[in-house]
């Protein structure tokens, strides 16, 4: 970056500054296309019926209502699906995480029989998408009476080729030098996987954490398919029935979206760099 | 992909610490196991069941009937909805993908200057990346609204300022609008994933390549065109790959913000899974198009990896 000074980069600072400013207001420009959705959604959610539906549309609430909060979340049980969204997304992500460890474990570290073809099993799966699966997977959720549980939500999703396959792969990388140290000193598996192996992945473990727990957090279409009633739904899913039933109130809406939102954009500025690398970590595994 | 785990399972052969112990034998399945079982359960088998169960007709209620490739057959020959929703998918991959790319790239090169103050830039064009996609459909369903929209009015306000004959379009309600809305919609919503990929690539890139092409000469746009866009090629190859996948599985957008309509013209692959399964209840149906996606998922991956060749740039030796 700045720190090698170069003679002719010296000569070509001037000309730079007036590039920066153009670059700086091109962004600021794409900066405020990028919030305006938000602003526009905090704003209605804030107004009086009449000011939504008057034309100009204004963008500062007059008066201000607080009281559509109040409105929204006495129409739909909010809190619910909040704890609803955090149980099954604590779930999800504990059972994948715990599961997936094991296993990317027994992949990189031991030796056994029928190792390389249990790992191409999970590997032929990589790229199937999930639609394929979630037909036969609705029918199972309805032969085990499971419809409109909290099994249903959390099971099915708690399993996935991707977390192994991105564990394996980082397992890999530590030294074996270090497990077979242990090994000589008489560690278990399971204690050479809890006091090296787990403790030596904190990156990647992060980055999975967050992927998995942001996308069940945000899975919209295997809950719109498994629950029914609102002691279930979860938040994008509860949001949407609410929509059903008020579509045109759009002070409500709104503030249900901010509702729905606000706890997630609230860690997300939080730990922004955390959730950059999951989202992207996730992406650079292949899905 | 495959490639890669190739060599990486030839490398798994050699170190002799490796050798199979019996000993580890049965450790190694308790460590398998719980994850196993999950993935037996509820990825591998229902792969398999999926298959199976495209060849019938089912609708929970009577037993299932086998039909054959008649699902298949159906939907390739007289299915005028489903010919719909391939153009539509079409339409989204083809807009979706290369503006999606352009944008992020565009992004990227700009948040790659050393300048002060461009981390918060980075926070906000990411920041609809973490948003719950039925929220950010409810806002833009809004945010289109014909007579009370912002979008709409803003445009009114263009039209009437600058004396043109612009109007704003019935967005959701119109044929041939709805369709940008969902392209608008999924740019705002994806364009920091592709921006933050791109921004990791540009890192990476040595700068003593700028160097010497500033040294021949090379205008900005060349070091762009010749150094930045060839260094960055196997990331584009790769988004291009994971974008056009998203592309073909959409469906909270217009799920949320059209229903799929007007006239479906926004009713996606996966909308029409979701209404032949859980709306008509054929499950037969519902599977063949799941399995239709599938291979056309793996068709243009395939021939996307085989088109990289003649175009991605991999740095060999990696020396500087």
């Amino acid at each position: 970056m700045t720190p090698t000074p170069l003679p002719p980069a010296a000569g070509a600072r001037a000309p730079f500054q007036a590039w920066h400013v153009l670059v700086h207001a091109a962004l600021l420009l794409g900066s405020i296309v990028m919030l305006l959705p938000f602003g526009w959604m905090l704003a209605t959610s804030l107004k009086a019926p009449p000011q939504i539906f008057t034309y100009p549309p204004t963008l500062i609430p007059n008066p201000v209502m607080w009281q559509n909060y109040l409105d929204t979340v006495q129409a739909m049980p909010f809190g619910r699906f909040y704890l609803n969204s955090l149980f099954v997304a604590v779930s999800v992500t504990t059972i994948q995480i715990l599961t997936a460890s094991l296993a990317a474990f027994a992949f990189a570290r031991l030796r056994y029989w029928g190792r390389e073809i249990l790992f191409l099993v999970y590997l032929a799966t990589l790229m199937i998408p999930f639609q394929v699966t979630m037909i036969p997977n609705f029918i199972l959720v309805r032969y085990l009476r499971w419809y409109d549980t909290f099994y249903a939500l959390i099971v099915p999703t708690a399993f996935s080729a991707f977390a192994v396959f991105l564990l394996r792969q980082y397992f890999l990388g530590i030294p074996v030098e270090l497990d077979e140290a242990a090994r000589m000193d008489g560690a278990s598996s399971l204690r050479i996987w809890a006091r090296i192996i787990m403790p030596l992945s904190g990156p990647v473990l992060a980055a999975l954490t967050i992927f998995v727990f942001l996308g069940s957090w945000n899975d919209f279409l295997w809950p719109l398919v498994v629950t029914n009633s609102n002691d279930t739904r979860t938040i994008p899913v509860g949001l949407a029935s609410f929509q059903g039933q008020f579509n045109t109130d759009w002070h409500l809406l709104m503030a249900g979206s901010v509702i729905a939102l606000l706890p997630v954009l609230l860690v997300y500025v939080l730990a922004q760099k955390r959730f950059v690398e999951g989202i992207t970590l996730s992406g650079m595994g292949g899905r | 992909m495959s490639a890669q785990t190739a060599s990486t399972s030839q490398r798994i052969a050699v170190p002799r610490w490796r050798r199979y112990r019996p000993d580890q034998q049965w450790e190694a399945y308790f460590f398998l196991l719980p994850s196993f079982a999950g993935f037996l359960i509820f990825v591998a088998i229902p792969v398999v069941a999926s298959l199976v169960l495209s060849f019938f007709d089912w609708n929970l209620l009577s037993p299932p009937e086998f039909v054959g490739v008649k699902n298949y057959v159906q939907l390739l020959t007289n299915d005028r909805t489903f010919r719909q929703v391939l153009f539509n998918t079409v339409y989204f991959t083809i807009t979706i993908v290369p503006l999606q790319l352009a944008c992020g790239l565009l992004l990227a090169v700009a948040l790659n200057q050393s300048m002060r103050g461009l981390e918060i830039y980075r926070l906000i064009y990411f920041m609809p990346v973490v948003t719950t996609i039925v929220a950010a459909a409810l806002v833009f369903q809004w945010f289109f609204n014909r007579d009370f929209g912002i979008l709409s009015a803003a445009i009114w306000e263009l039209g009437s300022a600058t004396g043109l004959p612009i109007r704003p379009p019935d967005w959701l309600n119109d044929p041939d609008w709805a369709k940008p809305a969902v392209v608008i919609l999924t740019l705002w919503k994806n364009t920091g994933f592709t921006m933050v990929i791109y921004l990791a690539a540009l890192q990476g890139v040595p700068r003593e390549l700028y160097d010497a092409a500033k040294v021949d000469g090379a205008s900005g746009w060349q070091r762009f065109r010749y150094v930045t866009f060839p260094m960055v090629s196997p990331t584009t190859f790769f988004l291009m790959v994971i974008q056009m996948i998203g592309a073909f599985q959409l469906f909270s957008e217009a799920f949320v913000m059209t229903r799929g309509g007007p006239a479906q013209a926004t009713l996606t692959i996966v909308y029409y899974i979701y209404q032949m399964a859980f709306e008509f209840s054929r499950m037969g149906k519902g599977a063949a198009i799941a399995w239709v996606l599938f291979i056309f998922i793996f068709l243009f991956t395939f021939i996307q990896t085989r088109l990289q060749r003649h175009w991605v740039h991999y740095e060999a030796g990696g020396e500087s």
